[in-house]
């Protein structure tokens, strides 16, 4: 099925999200629509599952118009959506959740369940996607729960599959294998609409490329393109995507980790016996995939770990034992994983925000008395320098884009006199031209002497902005190599094999 | 710029009271016995029918103005202003209790045990108040700060549990009601606190010099609690926006996750945030038994517990709308008097209005569809 969509124009009071965007996906063919956060992309494809009406334009299929009232309508002319954030019900079995809107149903009411078990078993086996019917979908990892909402869309018969950002969630590996799902889709005739703004998985993956800017499409591209040109089409600017930053000078140990161990509520050992320095000056990357330990590591520097063993001197100072504030108060900066769970408090403005975790402290308090004064001009300067886009310091950390407010936790961070900076993914959910501001904030406080910790899931972050790459796996430390490094050898340690 | 008013809270609370008054007119109807006797013959006449109703509800409201706010059939002028004197009696402990239940929703903390911490005020406070002997002076500041730090004291047990146990916070100060009205119960009826050859639980009178001055005279209610009340509007908004120690309250309660990779120590706030919401009921307390009550009884903290709650929502835990809501609630008490003596309407009347502003404040879109407010897009592009 040929799905076209003609001067598709959607407003949102004076905002155009989408301006007259043309777009046509053959079937058979993986689309790529590449774009930063805040182009148009989700928009677009909201109007296209008839969550949103569009003000202007048609939506052909075949070259027939049709007009969606509602996901539904969508749904039975054949398109089928794999969102972003999952609608999967985490209690209920994969089959439960596949037939949850349309559940066959026995005489008398009775849902049957049979049916649904063999219509997922006879889709899943079709496309090799290895999933249990009778699995209770919130205990799948998070690349099974995404194959769900595929046999969700697949069992629906839908010809045209639009996946919204579907790798956001994903380890490397999962990526590769929904890559592999995704050609295995176009093979079988079906067209493929591939939201996302990761340069490397479209040129890997897509046969034809179409570029959003600020609601407009911008031009196309080919896969055979480089990731410089297609980043530029992106920003509408020159974009360096390498990391530019002059040899380490690496000084004494800042940080100093001995036979770190900690064990999770459960009592289950998650870091096992962890030795390691990162000197002032240098930038140590921890890389591994998702789950091995990474984050338990960053907390048990930060202190929000619970059971630990073994010792944590910072310049010199034992942690263990002390209070999160005390360890701040030594120079720790600390750039959450999850920035809006751990990182900000939404429902703040950004100048309270700046102050979140220096509240009762000089220069921004006095005797128990927030300094308004103060912090109006700090957050000011602040927002400048780190070029937070806003309506202002009182607007809501919770409605800025990802990039920005990443900006302001690493402004926070980055404007008091640091022993240690340990940061956790800090590029993930940004767009090419914010990553490239966070490296070089990054690098600029390794160059100040600063000892740097990151933790990385993707591979290319962690040999850009490494100095050394330390890669774990099951909570325990599989080597510590150069970032010069091979990728498979790098690959091969992330799945537990010491080079 | 009117549809982004009408969009905003303060908007929804006051048509919130505005549609339960509408309602509670309707029911006035209703229940009103010659409206009933015309509706029988509504078709034949329908005049009389109207007539009646518009007699019932009007009398009802004008009773109800009347009883809260100017009495304008009133012969003298103490007469005439007493209502209004009656509604800030009423509006001074529910006010103040309202204020400490803000406090611990605006920290995350849902702090249903108004009453205990009322009672425990009022238990200390009375205490100091019937059993030491001291000058005006000391003696009233001394028995207010005992009521503050009960209810302190009794709030901050909950912080301390939930604290050091994770227990519950919900569950655990409804059950500390129970604890604190039957102590109260248990030492009216032990020498501790029971009047002397007295066989009901009642206390001694509070002794003159520990009681709010009755800066109107004795023929009013109203105390100088008052202005306590107006200054613990001012303390708990200057807490809550200029201190430091309320900007920790906020971002706990906003985000707990943020506030503790931040920092903040989250049970040491817990116990803090409780001691201050139940400090506030205290003082509720105080203003019960040194002014209104004058001795200690099991019934000293009226429903006020859970008006406080009431009141917290509606006034949108933000310091003055807690005022305007207490004022509210306090002339809602004051004119259901009225309203009964004068026209015959039930009291519970009044109690179904407060129960439809509870309703109709917990679920927005339901004032939003009656009055056709669109709710505020949230929806950006993406």
């Amino acid at each position: 099925m040929k799905l076209e969509l003609r001067g598709i124009t959607k407003r949102f009071g004076a905002l155009v999200a989408n301006d007259s965007v043309n777009l046509v996906v053959e079937p058979g063919q993986i689309h790529c629509l590449l774009g930063e956060n805040g182009a148009g992309k989700s928009t677009l494809m909201n109007v296209l599952y008839g969550l949103y009406q569009a003000d202007g334009g048609d939506i052909l299929l075949d070259d027939k118009v049709v007009k969606f009232a509602g996901p539904g309508d969508a749904m039975a002319a054949g398109i089928g959506m794999v969102h972003q954030h999952f609608m999967l019900i985490p209690v209920f079995t994969v089959a439960e959740n596949v037939v949850l809107g349309h559940e066959p149903t026995k005489r008398g009411g009775f849902l049957d369940l049979a049916a649904a078990r063999v219509k997922v078993r006879e889709v899943s086996d079709r496309f090799g996607f290895d999933v249990d019917p009778d699995a209770v979908v919130g205990d799948l990892p998070v690349g099974v729960q995404q194959r769900v909402e595929i046999i969700k869309a697949l069992i629906g018969d839908a010809q045209v599959l639009v996946f919204d950002e579907p790798t956001a969630v994903l380890t490397p590996q999962e990526t590769d294998e929904l890559m592999a799902i995704m050609r295995q889709l176009r093979d079988s005739g079906r067209g493929i609409v591939f939201i996302t703004h990761k340069l490397r998985e479209v040129r890997e993956v897509a046969d034809q490329i179409t570029v959003m800017r600020l609601g407009k499409i911008v031009g196309t591209a080919n896969p055979s393109d480089s990731a410089e040109e297609m980043a530029s089409l992106m920003v509408g600017r020159a974009v360096d995507l390498d990391v530019v930053k002059a040899p380490a000078k690496p000084g004494a140990a800042g940080l100093q980790i001995r036979n770190l161990s900690v064990w999770d509520h459960a009592g289950t050992k998650v870091l096992d016996d962890i030795s390691l320095d990162i000197h002032e000056g240098e930038i140590l990357v921890i890389a591994g995939v998702q789950g091995n330990g990474q984050t338990e590591l960053t907390e048990a520097i930060l202190g929000t770990q619970g059971k630990t063993s073994g010792s944590i001197l910072l310049e010199g100072k034992e942690l263990s034992g002390r209070s999160v504030k005390k360890r701040l108060d030594l120079g720790l900066g600390f750039v959450p994983e999850d920035r809006t769970e751990d990182g900000l408090v939404a429902d703040f403005t950004i100048a309270e925000n700046l102050m979140l975790n220096r509240s009762d402290r000089e220069p921004f308090a006095r005797r128990g008395l927030i300094r308004l004064g103060f912090l109006k001009e700090f957050a000011e300067a602040k927002v400048k320098e780190f070029d937070v886009r806003s309506q202002g310091i009182e607007t809501k950390a919770g409605a800025l884009s990802g990039g920005n407010q990443q900006k302001v936790v690493l402004a926070r961070e980055l404007s008091r006199k640091l022993s240690l900076l340990v940061a956790s993914q800090p590029t993930r959910g940004l767009d090419v031209g914010s990553i490239e501001f966070v490296h070089e904030q990054i690098v600029a406080a390794r160059d100040a002497g600063t000892p740097v910790l990151i933790v990385a899931t993707e591979l290319d972050e962690a040999t850009q902005l490494g100095d050394r790459i330390a890669v774990m796996y099951r909570g325990k430390i599989v080597g510590i190599v150069p970032p010069t490094t091979d990728r498979a050898v790098l690959g091969k340690m992330m799945a537990g094999i010491s080079a | 710029m009117i549809a982004k008013i009408l969009r905003g809270n303060v908007m929804l609370s006051v048509l919130a009271v505005l549609v339960s008054f509408v309602v509670g007119g309707v029911l006035i109807a209703v229940s009103n016995p010659a409206v009933q006797q015309t509706a029988s013959y509504l078709a034949a006449r329908p005049a009389d029918f109207f007539s009646a109703v518009w007699n019932a509800v009007f009398g009802a409201y004008d009773a109800l103005f009347r009883g809260s706010i100017f009495n304008y059939q009133a012969a003298t002028p103490a007469g005439m202003i007493k209502p209004i004197t009656e509604t800030l009696a009423f509006a001074t402990p529910i006010t103040m209790a309202g204020l400490g239940m803000a406090v611990s929703f605006r920290s995350g903390l849902f702090n249903i045990g108004g009453t205990g911490q009322i009672l425990f005020g009022a238990m200390f406070a009375g205490w100091v108040g019937i059993n030491v002997h001291l000058p005006w002076a000391i003696h009233f500041p001394l028995a207010v700060l005992a009521g503050v730090l009960g209810g302190a004291f009794f709030g901050s047990l909950v912080g301390l549990l939930k604290a050091t146990t994770g227990a519950n916070e919900v569950i655990v100060t409804i059950m500390f009601n129970y604890i604190a009205s039957l102590l109260l119960q248990y030492l009216l009826k032990t020498p501790f606190l029971q009047a002397p050859h007295n066989i009901n639980p009642i206390s001694k009178p509070i002794l003159d010099s520990a009681k709010y001055p009755a800066f109107l005279g004795d023929q009013f209610r109203l105390h100088a609690g008052v202005f306590a009340m107006l200054a613990a509007v001012w303390l708990v908004w200057w807490l809550l926006n200029r201190s430091t120690l309320g900007f920790q309250f906020r971002a706990l309660g906003h985000n707990p996750s943020a506030a503790r990779v931040a920092g903040i120590n989250i049970g040491l706030t817990y116990v803090l945030v409780m001691a201050v919401s139940g400090a506030l009921a205290g003082l509720a307390g105080t203003s019960q038994i040194l002014g209104t009550e004058g001795s200690l009884t099991t019934g000293v903290a009226a429903s006020f517990g859970f008006d406080a709650i009431t009141v917290a929502l509606l006034g949108r835990n933000n310091p003055l709308g807690v005022l305007a809501a207490g004022i509210l609630f306090g002339g809602l008490r004051a004119g259901a008097v009225t309203m009964q003596a004068s026209q015959g309407v039930p009291i519970d009347i009044v109690l179904v209005v407060q129960s439809m502003i509870v309703l109709f404040i917990a679920a927005p879109p339901l004032v939003r569809s009656i009055f056709r407010i669109r709710a505020e897009r949230k929806e950006a592009a993406k």
